[in-house]
């Protein structure tokens, strides 16, 4: 393999990672972030330091999972406070907090960010092999959890919060939960390319990325693993299989996202489930 | 005077922020999108001032232009985008706008460069009056004074005008408005409509005060102006304007005092933040469930 589809593979494995854990937060939970690219770039910046200081991957990766977590429930109290719409802004809030705050910090390398972060060692297509692995298990993680207790919970929250209250279950609880597990595969994300790029600068993270990933979530159909794990890789290679308009790239990016969701609003998830109602019909 | 110029600086980036955000408030306050392609519209208005006036020689054309052009567009993206999303999930016309959104700042890209445009004749910008010791720009007096008007001509045709008041009515009881005969579809016309004219004056002013026209010029507005509607409550065009004035003299100063540690886009969302944590439901917004 050519280091460039090695490159654009691993890219596709972060970003799986990072659609399917925001689909747990606001797919299965219903909890609308427009920040997950802080929760990421917080497990970045984590890993990056933990590498430079001491050397360690799986102890970085450990580390950039729990900085994520943390993060991620002091969000999810804001949660409890603030609904809806609400809460997309003040996630869209966080995210702009996070990057203006990294910038203006000298010890996390300010505009600069951090560069000559070591890497896992594993060499490039190793690297890769390894992103895939963890990418894999998120999905496998995320299949079981829509199948088990906590995900029926996570669905009742999301679908309607008095009502799943008075069945008894604690929605604040859950949702804590949802944005504890959610941000911490998103911090791992954010070691995962830390190791991958090992350079990391603030923009990297911004509220865009959080907006893309989002998109992701909803163009695959918002709650369905597969759906999203398929937008995921969809929208990561689009951009590069659409490099021949080269200068036109935004503009045919926001032409198709605008497209797709005219055209299919339940997304990818909801076109198969109604062409598979049509042809049962038949 | 320090304090007071900076108080200068704060008034007219809120007069500013509230003419862009009010018709996203307005779109909210109706069909709860959240209405991010508002941006291309204002930078779509800014555009076409900026055209207009060199290529007419004529500051007026150029705003009339832009009051023109931008309702209609505004009017087509609810048709065209909005209206078949609206039983959906609200984010599903949400990542739809956002598409809008960078698709417009990108054909604005293509269409006039990525320096943008720079107005040929605009005295405005560097004509300064020193009014009691302070210096101000005779665009911010303008930006000041067509907010003053906007909002008061929006609280007159609201609640002195038959139009206004059927308009008011439809965003609070939609089915008992309809039922005394207001066309519901009409309203949301006329609330694109006017919105999006809104958006297009606070371009075209953002323009002057500039003196040139750049395709990032909509980004602030994108998520700026979703803070403002947020904080004012959301849909609650008062509540707007409260909103705005307090975060531009929130960023004016806070700029001055913690700038080492954030940059001016944090210190308005760290105040966005505090405020929600304090009140869920923004200044003036009743408590949503």
């Amino acid at each position: 393999m050519s280091a460039y589809e090695i490159s654009v593979i691993s890219v596709i494995g972060i970003n799986v990672i990072l659609a399917v854990s925001l689909n747990m937060i606001s797919g299965f939970c219903g909890q609308i972030s427009l920040g997950h690219g802080a929760f990421y770039g917080a497990g970045a910046y984590a890993a990056a330091l933990a590498m430079v200081n001491i050397g360690n991957p799986p102890l970085a990766l450990l580390f950039a999972a729990v900085v994520g977590s943390v993060t991620g429930i002091i969000v999810g109290f804001a949660s409890l406070r603030v609904r809806t719409d609400f809460l997309a802004v003040t996630t869209i809030g966080v995210n702009f907090l996070f990057t203006g705050f990294v910038r203006k910090q000298h010890w996390l390398g300010g505009e600069m960010g951090i560069s000559n972060i070591p890497g896992s060692g594993l060499g490039a297509s190793r690297n890769m092999i390894m992103i895939l692995l963890f990418a894999a298990a998120t999905v496998v993680f995320s299949l079981y959890i829509s199948r088990s207790w906590m995900g029926f919970s996570f669905r009742a929250v999301g679908e309607d919060e008095d009502a799943a209250a008075t069945l008894g279950i604690s929605a604040g609880a859950y949702k804590l939960a949802a944005f504890g597990i959610g941000t911490a595969l998103a911090g791992l994300a954010g070691g995962l390319y830390a190791f991958f790029t090992q350079f990391i600068v603030p923009d990297a993270f911004d509220f865009i990325l959080s907006v893309m990933l989002m998109a992701m979530v909803v163009i695959g159909g918002i709650g369905s693993t597969w759906g999203v794990v398929l937008a995921a890789i969809a929208l990561t290679l689009l951009p590069e299989a659409i490099r021949f308009v080269n200068d036109y790239r935004l503009l045919v990016f926001g032409g198709l996202l605008v497209l797709v969701i005219r055209l299919a609003p339940g997304g990818f998830a909801g076109a198969v489930g109604a062409l598979a109602r049509k042809v049962r019909k038949s | 005077m320090y304090y007071v110029d900076l108080a200068v600086t704060g008034v007219t980036f809120g007069c500013m922020y509230a003419m862009m955000a009010v018709g996203l408030a307005l779109v909210y306050g109706l069909l709860r999108i959240l209405h991010i392609a508002h941006a291309a519209v204002f930078a779509l208005g800014a555009f076409v001032t900026v055209v207009v006036a060199n290529a007419t020689g004529s500051l007026a054309l150029g705003f009339l232009a832009a009051i023109v052009v931008a309702p209609l567009f505004g009017m087509a993206i609810y048709r065209l985008l909005y209206e078949p999303l609206l039983s959906y999930r609200p984010d599903v016309p949400m990542i739809a706008s956002v598409g809008l959104l960078v698709l417009m700042q990108d054909a604005f890209r293509i269409v006039f460069g990525e320096q943008g445009v720079t107005f040929h004749n605009n005295v405005y910008a560097f004509m300064t009056f020193n009014l009691f010791g302070v210096t101000v720009n005779a665009v911010q007096i303008a930006i000041v004074v067509a907010a003053a008007v906007v909002f008061t001509g929006l609280h007159l045709f609201t609640t002195r005008t038959r139009i206004g008041v059927a308009w008011r009515a439809t965003v609070s009881r939609p089915k008992i408005a309809a039922s005394f005969g207001v066309d519901p579809i009409k309203v949301r016309y006329l609330n694109f409509a006017l919105g999006s004219a809104l958006a297009a004056i606070a371009g075209g002013l953002v323009g002057l005060l500039n003196n040139f026209v750049d395709p990032s010029i909509g980004y602030v507005v994108s998520y700026k102006a979703l803070a403002i509607i947020v904080l004012g409550g959301l849909g609650s065009v008062r509540g707007t304007l409260i909103a705005s004035l307090v975060l531009g003299l929130v960023e004016s100063y806070g700029t001055i005092f913690i700038g080492q540690w954030l940059d001016r886009d944090a210190i308005a969302f760290l105040a966005l933040i505090a405020l929600l944590m304090i009140r869920p439901q923004g200044f003036t917004g009743t408590r949503t469930a």
